[in-house]
């Protein structure tokens, strides 16, 4: 897949997420606060500090919540009512993979997901094997899921995502909880993904090569730009 | 600690459908309850370890599940001899053990997902009195996939709170666990939610 490049930024062709004029609260406390906000770049990292809404905005991304003011749209779909087609749009990646692998065993897992989107037994069957061997899981196959460890999980859980072949991929800190060599290989898939993919972290190493970068502030956008502008901008901040 | 004993290989028992293995176990578990002679047990034990060498089940894996309950049936033996009379021992001990084979012969080659889908077939005419099988089965496997993680859980835990000297505190393991349990459905109901499960009628179609 090519990506048309315009100046150095990188978009996947007709890709649009749309928020307007977000309002979101949890009781009496304000978590989001009159956020707007168009996506169209392919790597987008939302960084802030713990309870600035980062997690709040990303799960309006695929309906999973929907905001009390105000209209997201995945590629003009609204999540308010459209939230089933909207889901096999955005994939969603949490930090812990233990708490997203549903199935006991490894295959199960990836197939979750496919036999929710209604597909046939043999283009199930197809697809898991397809991603087993992308990922290089295939060994596992058979493997109780508890039994992984850490790296293999997350590779699990984003496989399992990644195979529903959303347009969007959503990850909610998906390295805080790896060690290094883990890192890096998400690192790597990360960077290999066709996908539009939007990424909370407080990972700043791994933000070299995105195209942009929000930072969050008590339920705002404080700042968006790339990475060599919107890092500097955000450690001043935390200083 | 698990419950995916499943192990792949390509024989004749792991091509039976689930739905015949199930029903055959639960024939085959009333039957064994309504035979009255050890002595008639004897050659369905060997038959059964037949199927066991038949479905290429390791000696090791078997072990490690029998293991367990091979004290159990030891104080029932012994308590059975001691109080009624040996040979009803023998032929209780026997009955469990024939019944513990059989279902582990059936948990060794059929798969969960295979059997849970099963049991979500033989459920389906019971959504017009208001079950919804969809539902119960994703609460089968869930429950198959954090037994083990919950008592991973509960060790960790333990061993935090044996640093504070408290690990024999019931309540210093329990309101933590909770907690970390509670944590981890909210995640994971939002997990499942985003890959797209819907359990509303009408309900799943095979295709």
């Amino acid at each position: 897949m090519a990506f048309p490049t315009r100046g150095q930024t990188r978009y996947v062709a007709g890709a649009m997420i749309e928020l307007r004029d977000i309002h979101h609260r949890f009781g009496d406390r304000i978590i989001l606060d009159s956020v707007d906000l168009t996506i169209v770049e392919r790597r987008v990292a939302i960084i802030g500090s713990n309870g600035s809404g980062k997690s709040t905005l990303v799960r309006l991304l695929n309906g999973l919540l929907v905001p009390h003011r105000g209209t997201v749209r995945v590629d003009g779909m609204d999540t308010r009512g459209e939230a089933k087609a909207i889901r096999r749009k955005v994939g969603f990646v949490f930090q812990d993979p233990d708490a997203q692998i549903v199935m006991p065993l490894v295959d199960e897992d990836i197939a979750f997901g496919l036999k929710n989107l209604k597909l046939s037994k043999d283009e199930i069957a197809r697809k898991v094997e397809d991603v087993l061997s992308r990922y290089g899981l295939e060994h596992l196959r058979y493997q109780a899921t508890h039994t992984l460890s850490a790296g293999e999980k997350q590779l699990l859980a984003l496989s399992s995502v990644l195979v529903m072949e959303p347009d969007y991929v959503v990850f909610d800190e998906p390295m805080t909880l790896l060690d290094l060599r883990n890192k890096k290989m998400m690192a790597t898939v990360l960077a290999t993904l066709p996908q539009v993919a939007i990424v909370v972290t407080h990972d700043l190493d791994m933000l070299s090569g995105f195209d942009r970068v929000l930072v969050m502030d008590s339920g705002r956008i404080v700042m968006d730009g790339p990475p060599a502008t919107a890092i500097p901008h955000y450690v001043g901040m935390m200083s | 600690m698990t419950f995916a004993l499943y192990i792949a290989r390509d024989t004749p028992l792991h091509r039976i459908p689930p739905a015949a293995k199930l029903l055959a176990l639960v024939v085959a578990g009333i039957g064994v309850f309504l035979i009255p002679d050890p002595l008639w047990l004897l050659p369905l034990l060997a038959a059964i370890a037949v199927l066991f060498v038949v479905a290429q089940v390791p000696l090791g894996a078997t072990a490690r599940q029998l293991k367990p309950v091979a004290f159990l049936l030891v104080i029932i033996f012994l308590a059975h001899g001691a109080f009624t009379s040996w040979t009803l021992g023998v032929l209780v001990v026997l009955r469990f053990l024939l019944l513990l084979m059989m279902a582990l012969l059936v948990s060794f080659t059929t798969r969960v997902s295979d059997m849970i889908e099963t049991i979500e077939t033989v459920l389906r005419p019971l959504a017009n009195i208001g079950l919804n099988p969809a539902k119960v089965s994703l609460a089968l496997s869930l429950a198959l996939r954090f037994i083990p993680i919950l008592a991973e859980m509960t060790h960790e835990i333990r061993e935090a709170q044996r640093a504070r000297g408290l690990d024999r505190n019931i309540i210093a393991i329990a309101v933590p666990l909770l907690v970390r349990t509670l944590r981890l459905a909210n995640t994971l109901t939002e997990a499942i939610e985003a890959r797209g499960w819907d359990p509303d009628p009408p309900a799943r179609i095979r295709r």
